[in-house]
């Protein structure tokens, strides 16, 4: 659980009555959260509730049919001066103040781990050079992989390919760090590796929202434990409460048969 | 004097072929890729436009190569446009290969895996700097073997000029044969430079497929 969190009115994501529908599925129902600043939040459900879903509609990867999100206080998706749906350039902006990391590392194939690091910064903030070199170096050194700048994705691990992953998202300094499963596609032994990163980023006090299916993880780290069933948030709840005495009939057979 | 001392007298008209050819060849390839990677960019938004460029995409590639020089040279004064027949073929060579380049950029786009994108968007590219730094470079070492390919055609295409009057290396063998009657000797001269370029672009693409290989894209 992150040790400090920080003192703001303003909530790092604020969602608002959110809803999703694929054709006649609907697959997210009016899904009402607030994510403080500093905290982390698991996402747990079982598959096909909506939880992926859910975190890419925060980032507008989805669109939501209808409900607000706002990141640090700017809504996403609609220009509200403006009163109309944002422009890619005027999204990009929102989108630069959250981080994400994908299920499947997602990391660009023709650039260097240090280079992958570097892009955002250098051609989305447009800081300079040396400066973003330098944040990728700290960075890289953080997750673990300081020997690893100039070697390309596909020589590294799943586990090494997710760590840079979450050094990419890092060096944007965003507001949320948004996790979709980020162990899914690892094997038991590089599991630990990226958990003890995101750990460590907990007790820095990165916000965090993390899609999961790694229960311990979700007790030990977490402030707030979202439980989704058919597109519903069915329980929301501080671990201690979530993992010992859930509300619902649905949350405790689902732990019962992860334990 | 031997045939082949005719050819060596010649030479002044050979190297002066010679030099056009490379001229139209690579001010086209460079303009007809850039156009070629601009139409992608147009064809990501999916838009009115975009189905307009795809359908005169369509509409180039199945347009034989010569039509459209005569089109451009020959059709475009009576509509009170009048270009040189230098600028008529190389026009001619961009807008035509242009098309060639966007279709093999747009078939490895189709497939291109979506999660690179993603991450670029959830990461706040905006989509020009999306489509310039993670989308483009991915599709060019991709399809490199087909690019190249594309390369070497549009190469072959410069003769097709000849018969627009543009005064290239074909056209210079050509004058040469029709003035001492040596066809054979003075086409081989020529195919022979044509080769060399070929040889050429070949090294290069070879150097370029190092530079896939090494990121671990699949072929060398």
């Amino acid at each position: 659980m992150s040790e400090h969190t920080h003192a703001s009115d303003v909530p790092a994501v604020s969602i608002k009555k959110m809803s999703k529908s694929f054709g006649d599925i609907e697959v997210l129902r009016d899904i009402d959260l607030v994510v403080n600043k500093g905290e982390v939040v698991s996402v747990l459900g079982s598959s096909g509730s909506g939880k992926s879903t859910m975190l890419r509609c925060i980032n507008w990867l989805e669109e939501p049919d209808r409900g607000t999100i706002h990141i640090a206080g700017q809504r996403i998706g609609v220009n509200e001066h403006a009163g109309r749906k944002m422009t890619g350039k005027e999204l990009a902006t929102v989108r630069a103040k959250t981080g994400m990391v994908f299920q499947g590392f997602n990391l660009w194939p023709h650039l260097s781990v240090i280079q992958n690091v570097m892009e955002a910064p250098i051609y989305v903030k447009g800081m300079p050079k040396e400066q973003a070199r330098a944040i990728a170096i700290e960075l890289l050194e953080k997750v673990g992989l300081a020997d690893k700048h100039n070697a390309f994705p596909f020589t590294l691990s799943g586990g090494q390919k997710q760590r840079v992953a979450i050094a990419r998202a890092l060096a944007m300094s965003p507001e949320v760090i948004l996790f979709d499963e980020p162990t899914s596609a690892l094997d038991p032994e590089r599991v630990g590796e990226v958990l003890t990163v995101m750990k460590n980023l907990s007790a820095e006090g990165y916000t965090m929202i993390v899609v999961t299916h790694e229960m311990e993880f979700a007790r030990a780290v977490s402030d707030q434990v979202v439980f989704l069933e058919k597109g519903l948030i069915i329980e929301k709840a501080p671990p201690a409460q979530f993992f010992t005495n859930p509300k619902t009939e649905r949350v405790r057979k689902f732990l019962e048969i992860s334990a | 004097m031997t045939e082949w001392s005719i050819l060596w007298d010649a030479r002044e008209v050979f190297s002066n072929g010679l030099i056009a050819t490379v001229q139209l060849f690579v001010l086209s390839t460079l303009c007809a890729f850039v156009l070629g990677c601009a139409l992608v960019y147009q064809l990501e938004h999916g838009n009115r436009l975009s189905r307009a460029l795809r359908l005169l995409i369509n509409l180039m590639r199945t347009l034989p190569f010569l039509i459209l020089a005569y089109l451009l040279y020959y059709g475009l004064p009576p509509l009170g446009l009048r270009l040189s027949a230098w600028s008529a073929g190389l026009l001619a060579l961009i807008v035509y290969h242009a098309a060639y380049f966007a279709e093999i950029l747009r078939g490895s786009r189709l497939v291109m895996p979506e999660g690179y994108v993603e991450a670029a968007k959830a990461h706040g590219f905006t989509p020009l700097r999306l489509y310039l730094r993670i989308i483009l470079p991915t599709l060019v070492i991709k399809t490199r073997p087909l690019l190249g390919n594309q390369l070497i055609i549009a190469l072959k295409d410069t003769a097709f000029l000849t018969i627009i009057t543009v005064q290239e290396l074909t056209a210079a063998a050509n004058s040469v044969q029709s003035t001492y009657f040596i066809p054979t000797q003075a086409f081989v001269v020529v195919i022979v430079l044509y080769w060399l370029i070929s040889i050429c672009l070949e090294l290069a693409l070879k150097r370029a497929a190092r530079f896939g290989a090494k990121r671990g894209f699949d072929y060398v």
